[in-house]
């Protein structure tokens, strides 16, 4: 990604929408960036680490979100150009800094970049994002391709100085993850050099202060209401006298706008682009003639309400559909079939698509799954042998390790989001007699399993705290965390120990063990049970896919002599390298790593690598 | 120019996203607009991936509609099948035959279809446009499994849909795999190429 750092202006190049948010940092020289990794957000941090020392600036990966939203701040208050992003999700960790962030304002630019995932690819949830720029004043940009994101990025810096506020943009999977042709425009040096001029009435919150400040971002919101009738990014396309009228903004109006091209449609859209505040004399201007309107957006009605009441002040009579009228719904990303149905009901058009007439069969789903070799698998394997017939509650976290939820192993009855396999675990042990279990992973733990566990310790919780050390992020592409010995701009850092973290919480069990010996990990896990109090247990071994890039090991293979077709590899293991044939068991050679986890399974030594 | 709608599905880890990069390269070299949609996250780790290329004078939406592909390129044969609704009569369905088994199967929860039994024939019965090959077995014979994707993009450049040619395809393989990756690649890409040409003439 080094052609990112080319200075030629003009230049025509294929980038993901997240690669192009990373140029736009560039383009408005950039200082400071950070983050906590999150999907579908995580290749732009994945690109500063491989360009931020060449390029000159400085990034990091903080340990979570909010830190990585404080120390954004604090760059910009000391006059460096700062970006701060992270997922969605990232957003509602980072929101306490971020309500009172806006209260004092920046001095040097400022951007946020929130990756919503509608549909929920790789999420949780698919809450909509925009709702956090009004809950705080935020100004807000919505892109729709990666060349706009682009844009919006570097002009976010400029309108964060214009109003001395963090600017929000709100992007979607769909920008974040769509590739297109991004034209480059000149490249600027890195901000640096910051001085923190001090002005505690302006920076510190404290209530007196808070009291003047909050007037003057109101203020300053007036002032972005005249700025976001003049928006370049807000623009309307179409014919004159259309049949219907349509405003929409984000990856929304990509599909309504194609469909108008394909079909030749005789609308006319308004395409929003800075939707906080709401261009108001805008669609205001757009409505008051029109007789039919569509609102185009995906998840919540967050324009659709407004212009319902701008409606109600211009154009009593106006027809609005979305999701209220039930042409849209609240669930789930948009495509193009989604709005040419919502059209279809509402003008004439031939659709030409012609599906195929196809024969129904009852395809196997394909869920994500844990790789072949990789340790927590054992790990879980150990833990339920470890429990015998006893019921186990698994409070689990956010990472590669949820797959546990999974047959056979289904390590996973509760979750919520990063970090709560810790409280929930508390209050599961408090409040029931079962036996209880929180599995989080490395850079969970240092995310925000390290307060809940000192919580824990000083409520006296009683569970077994499991933190699944891999040596990485996995989950979103293998990012650094504290615990790595190495930033994110690769260079040397001090490598913190869980053990020691643990111990130092007041947790008298840590243990610490290779979850690739498995019957060590079973016994160092009934010990664990039979402790009273939290007792911290952390497997550790690096992701198989990390791992696999240094060590090649030869497949194994099932002897079928040997095999006695018991099916605990397959039904209790259950590696993806398995594959069951009616009752025979094989080995998948082309899957198989050879880590040898199945053959300490097998009660039969009937798994065995090549010439051994 | 007519736009062109490419669906390519499979599995996570097939080297999906590199092939869409290779097609979308060469287009951008032609100076031709392309937006394309990628799976990056949780379904990377062996779950259903979904990538889009579209290729034009200009691209407004990177996702395709129902029975809009132009080309339904399948790297596994279960997926392109859960993918057929992308499919019209005009469509090439470019699939390979070596089955990747979900785990749900092994684990007993689910089964799988037999390719040769069900899933081709149905397919045979829905289109006549259809190119089914051993992507596996031509890329070992190139040199290695893993070049199984370039086997596919041989094959899908075999069907003359794209507005792109062999030798720019294979320039494009060039800057998108590792150079010393390159021979056994474009020998992966000349298998897949001529084997689906062999096809078509069947046809
Ligand atoms: C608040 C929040 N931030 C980020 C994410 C995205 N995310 C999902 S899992 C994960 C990290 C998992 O790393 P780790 O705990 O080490 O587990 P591993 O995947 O390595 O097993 C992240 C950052 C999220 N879901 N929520
Ligand atoms: S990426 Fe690593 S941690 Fe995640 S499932 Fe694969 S081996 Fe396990």
């Amino acid at each position: 990604m080094k052609e990112l750092l080319e200075d030629e202006s003009g230049k025509k190049i294929l980038l993901l929408g997240n690669e192009a948010i990373v140029r736009g940092a560039l383009e408005a020289g950039i200082g400071h960036g950070s983050t906590y990794p999150g999907t579908p957000s995580s290749e732009i941090g994945n690109t500063f680490e491989k360009i931020a020392k060449e390029y000159g600036m400085y990034f990091e990966y903080s340990a979570n979100e909010k830190v990585a939203m404080e120390t954004a701040a604090a760059a910009a208050a000391s006059g460096v150009r700062s970006m701060a992003w992270m997922k969605h999700v990232g957003v509602n960790v980072a929101s306490d800094a971020l309500m009172t962030l806006m209260y004092s304002g920046v001095r040097a630019g400022m951007v946020i970049v929130a990756a919503g995932d509608p549909s929920m690819h790789s999420s949780q949830n698919e809450q909509d994002t925009r709702f956090y720029s009004q809950l705080g004043n935020i100004p807000m940009l919505e892109p729709t391709t990666p060349q706009e994101a682009k844009e919006m990025v570097k002009y976010g810096f400029e309108l964060s100085e214009e109003l001395e506020l963090p600017v929000l943009i709100r992007t979607t999977t769909r920008v974040n993850h769509a590739r297109g042709v991004v034209t480059f425009d000149d490249l600027q040096e890195a901000d640096g050099d910051g001085h923190f001029e001090k002005d505690p009435a302006r920076f510190v919150a404290v209530p007196q202060n808070s009291v003047r400040n909050h007037p003057k971002l109101l203020e300053r919101m007036e002032r972005a209401e005249k700025i976001t009738e003049k928006s370049e990014y807000t623009y309307s396309i179409g014919v004159e006298n259309p049949e219907l009228h349509v405003i929409s903004s984000g990856a929304g109006f990509n599909y309504i706008r194609e469909a108008k091209e394909e079909f030749d449609l005789p609308i006319s859209i308004l395409k929003l682009g800075m939707t906080n505040p709401l261009p108001i004399d805008t669609v205001k201007d757009f409505i008051e003639d029109a007789e039919r309107l569509l609102v185009v957006e995906e998840l919540e009605p967050f324009l659709e309400e407004k212009v319902k009441a701008l409606a109600k002040e211009v154009n009593p009579s106006l027809d609005v559909y979305g999701k209220k009228s039930g042409h849209f719904s609240r669930l789930y990303e948009y495509n193009p079939d989604r709005i040419k149905d919502a059209l279809s009901d509402l003008m004439e058009f031939e659709r030409k698509e012609e599906p195929l007439e196809t024969e129904e069969h009852d395809l196997p789903i394909r869920p994500p799954s844990l790789c072949p070799g990789c340790p927590h698998r054992a790990t879980y394997y150990a833990v339920k042998k470890a429990l015998g017939d006893r019921e186990g509650v698994f409070s689990s976290d956010i990472g590669c390790y949820t797959l546990g939820v999974q047959d056979p192993l289904n390590t996973a009855d509760y979750l919520l989001c990063m970090g709560s396999s810790v409280g929930a675990a508390g209050g599961f042990s408090k409040n029931t007699d079962q036996q209880v279990f929180a599995f989080l992973g490395d850079s969970t733990f240092f995310h925000s399993g390290l307060p809940a566990l000192v919580s824990g310790v000083y409520n006296q919780h009683d569970f077994v705290y499991v933190i699944m050390d891999n040596r990485t992020t996995a989950m979103t592409g293998h990012q650094p965390h504290p615990g790595t010995g190495k930033t994110g701009m690769g260079d040397p850092a001090p490598m913190l120990s869980i053990e020691d973290l643990a111990r130092g919480a007041g947790v008298e069990f840590v243990e610490t063990i290779d979850p690739y010996d498995i019957e060590k990990t079973i016994e160092v896990f009934e010990r664990a049970i039979e402790h009273d109090g939290i007792s911290v247990v952390i497997p550790k071994h690096p992701c198989a896919l990390i791992e696999q890039r240094e060590v090649r090991w030869e497949p194994y293979q099932i002897d079928q002599e040997e095999c006695k077709q018991c099916h605990i590899c397959t039904d209790r293991f259950g590696c993806i390298a398995l594959v069951r044939e009616g009752d025979e068991v094989m080995i998948n050679e082309t899957l198989c790593v050879g880590c040898g986890q199945c053959a300490q399974v097998c009660p039969f030594d009937a798994i065995k690598q090549e010439g051994k | 120019m007519k736009r062109v709608n490419l669906e390519i599905v499979g599995v996570g880890g097939q080297g999906i996203l590199t092939s869409s990069q290779v097609i979308g390269g060469a287009a951008l070299k032609k100076g031709l607009d392309v937006y394309m949609s990628e799976v990056h996250g949780m379904a990377q780790r062996g779950g259903v991936v979904v990538t889009t290329v579209k290729i034009g004078e200009e691209v407004y939406s990177p996702l395709i509609g129902k029975g809009e592909a132009d080309v339904v390129l399948g790297f596994e044969p279960v997926e392109t099948y859960r993918a057929i609704e992308q499919a019209s009569k005009k469509t090439w369905v470019v699939t390979n035959t070596t089955p990747i088994v979900p785990f749900t199967v092994s684990v007993g929860d689910e089964k799988y279809p037999s390719i040769e039994h069900e899933i081709i024939p149905s397919l045979q019965k829905a289109t006549d446009k259809l190119v089914t090959l051993d992507a596996e077995a031509l890329a070992k014979e190139a040199g290695a499994a893993i070049t199984q994707n370039i086997v596919m993009i041989g094959a899908l450049t075999a069907t003359d849909v794209l507005p792109l040619n062999e030798s720019e395809i294979k320039r494009s393989i060039e800057d998108n795999v590792p150079k010393k990756f390159v021979d056994m690649n474009i020998k992966a890409f000349d298998k897949g190429y001529q084997r689906t040409k062999d096809i078509m003439d069947q046809l």
